[in-house]
């Protein structure tokens, strides 16, 4: 076997290792990794849902119901996914076990792409529950598959990268939940989780059409319901430099030692 | 003889500004059993960190089997197994998770990640406790854990930082007993203590490495002479001759000025026998006193004090 090969196949298996840990760690403590973002967005469903989007009627031709579906399952992939890497890479850096990953032979984008795609297998898996509990208040139908498939993974990715940046630079377990408290969640519910922007007037639309969330919150609609207020191009234009730039830093940090090599 | 690693000029100046490292150089051969002796903050740790590319260095170079480890990062981690001083494994997962993971990070397909697992945590004693999380382990295990896991690859030199620090006396016996073994079978071994006696027991090289400096770099033999033998400064009655060209004990006597010169004796030897060999060079000595010597104040002061 000829050394380009080996190390090929190398690069596969040390992804694959790294992959497989991560998914490991999140099922281990799965009561605080998979129930409680099921809890909350199944208690959104039936009192926003249900309850109280009975008395909304309507939103941009929908119940309410069928409306805020997409939303929350997107509120679901996007939590998850950062929480996960944040949690996983900056508890790895507390306990200095990423030494491990540090002294091997593991390029960087390897050890980039294995947390990456262990954030977006938790994003995922709770996006999928979130689905499955949505099933059970209304009848989902998915419109455009593709484009519902593709902005998923492709949120679930940027989430993940950017859970990533956030451990690089925390130093302490206040750190890994000052973003998600106070960037993530806002942008999430002024991303029109709840409402169409069109009632809102037309200043705020504006301000809304500043937020990357926005576009991937209605994007997923539109794959879902086949309505959305932004152009999915340009959501996908969005998503796609928010990966190619996100990516480029994680690289950089993680080249240049950022909070782990001193 | 092949070079397993040398180290030129290493210089590590810390974000605060401390010069931990002042230009280490150091050879070790292939095969050897090498020890890194110092005091605690001597800079140990931080050599080994650059080596192991942990601690970005400031200066300097690291070859492994005659690869820098800047260019050649893939075939040189491969040839290095590191223990360090301090845990560093995940405490939530399992004994035997630990040391499979870090086989999947060199590309060990799943069926050989097994068996490697199987083989080091049996040699380590570690196998009943593969289903174990690894919190739940006794100091000395985890230690022989990290060891197992540093092995698992099968690295042509492995480097233990103060493997033995904290372990009780009968669990280090068994610890030298298991890496002389893994010596004789042709790893090349470095380990850094600040036990002279654990050096003493184990290694045939030696290096003392002092305030980010290595201050003797010789075999175990010698550094034992050295450290056995005493110095004496003589103050002679006449005035000495330019040059004195003979030897007491094999060492030659040195001369210091035109009424003192330094005479060094192993251990044992007779004074006596000094005396009259001088005297039949025709000296007279007026007075005598002992020089301390360079290596056994640092150990005295430093070495027993820790
Ligand atoms: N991250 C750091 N920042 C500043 N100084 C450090 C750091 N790590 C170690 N040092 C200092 O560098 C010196 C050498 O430390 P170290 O290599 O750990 O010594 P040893 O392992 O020989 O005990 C010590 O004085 C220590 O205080
Ligand atoms: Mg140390």
């Amino acid at each position: 076997m000829g050394f380009s090969a080996m190390r090929a196949n190398h690069k596969f298996i040390a992804f694959e290792t790294i992959v497989i840990k991560e998914i490991r760690r999140f099922t281990r403590i799965w009561l605080q990794t998979l129930v409680p973002p099921a809890i909350t967005i199944g208690l959104y469903f039936v009192i926003f849902g249900n309850l109280v989007g009975r008395r909304i009627g309507e939103m941009d031709g929908f119940q309410y119901m069928e409306f805020i579906v997409p939303g929350l399952i997107m509120m679901a992939v996007i939590q998850n996914s950062y929480s996960n890497v944040v949690s996983s890479f900056f508890s790895q850096k507390f306990q200095r076990s990423i030494e491990e990953l540090l002294v091997s032979p593991v390029p960087n984008y390897v050890i980039l792409t294995g947390f990456a795609v262990g954030g977006m297998a938790r994003g995922l898996l709770v996006g999928l529950v979130v689905t499955i509990m949505a099933m059970l208040f209304t009848d989902l139908q998915i419109q455009h598959p593709f484009i519902t498939v593709s902005v998923i993974l492709m949120t679930s990715m940027v989430f993940s990268l950017a859970g990533f940046i956030n451990a690089v630079f925390a130093n302490s377990f206040d750190d890994i939940s000052i973003i998600p408290t106070f960037v993530l969640t806002p942008l999430i519910y002024l991303g029109g989780v709840f409402y169409s922007v069109q009632l809102l007037p037309s200043f705020w639309q504006v301000v809304s059409s500043l937020n990357p969330i926005f576009y991937m919150v209605n994007t997923f609609r539109y794959g879902i319901l086949g309505t959305s207020d932004v152009d999915i191009y340009w959501a996908f234009l969005i998503l796609g430099v928010f990966i190619v730039v996100l990516y480029g830093c994680c690289i950089w940090l993680l080249r240049h030692g950022t909070g782990i090599r001193n | 003889m092949t070079i397993a690693i040398s180290i030129r000029d290493l210089q590590k100046t810390y974000a605060n500004g401390f010069e931990a490292l002042k230009g280490i150089s150091l050879e070790v051969a292939q095969g050897d059993f090498f020890a890194l002796l110092g005091p605690n903050g001597a800079g140990k740790s931080t050599t080994i960190g650059v080596i192991s590319t942990l601690i970005n260095k400031s200066g300097g170079a690291v070859e492994v089997f005659g690869r820098n480890v800047d260019t050649h990062v893939f075939e040189t981690k491969f040839d290095l197994g590191i223990v360090p001083q301090e845990v560093n494994f995940s405490l939530f997962e399992k004994v035997g998770d630990i040391v499979r993971t870090q086989a999947g990070y060199y590309g060990m397909p799943r069926q050989l990640a097994a068996e490697r697992t199987e083989k080091y945590l049996r040699k380590l004693g570690l196998w009943d406790k593969r289903d174990e999380r690894s919190r739940s382990l006794s100091g000395g295990m985890k230690r022989r854990l990290m060891i197992a896991r540093a092995l698992v690859h099968e690295p042509r030199l492995l480097i233990l930082d103060e493997p033995t620090a904290g372990v009780d006396i009968e669990l280090r016996r068994s610890m030298w007993e298991f890496l002389t073994e893994i010596n004789n079978n042709g790893t090349t071994i470095i380990l850094t203590t600040h036990y002279l006696e654990e050096a003493e027991q184990l290694c045939r090289n030696i290096a003392i490495i002092d305030e980010g400096r290595i201050i003797e770099n010789t075999s175990m033999k010698k550094l034992l002479a050295e450290l056995d033998s005493q110095t004496f400064i003589l103050d002679t009655i006449d005035e000495l001759p330019e040059s004195l060209d003979f030897t007491i004990d094999s060492t030659p006597v040195r001369r210091i000025d035109e009424h003192s010169l330094e005479v060094t004796l192993s251990a044992g030897k007779d004074v006596n026998e000094m005396f009259s060999l001088l005297d039949a060079k025709g000296l007279k000595i007026a007075s005598l006193r002992n020089k301390t010597n360079r290596l056994e104040q640092l150990f005295m002061s430093r070495l027993n004090g820790n």
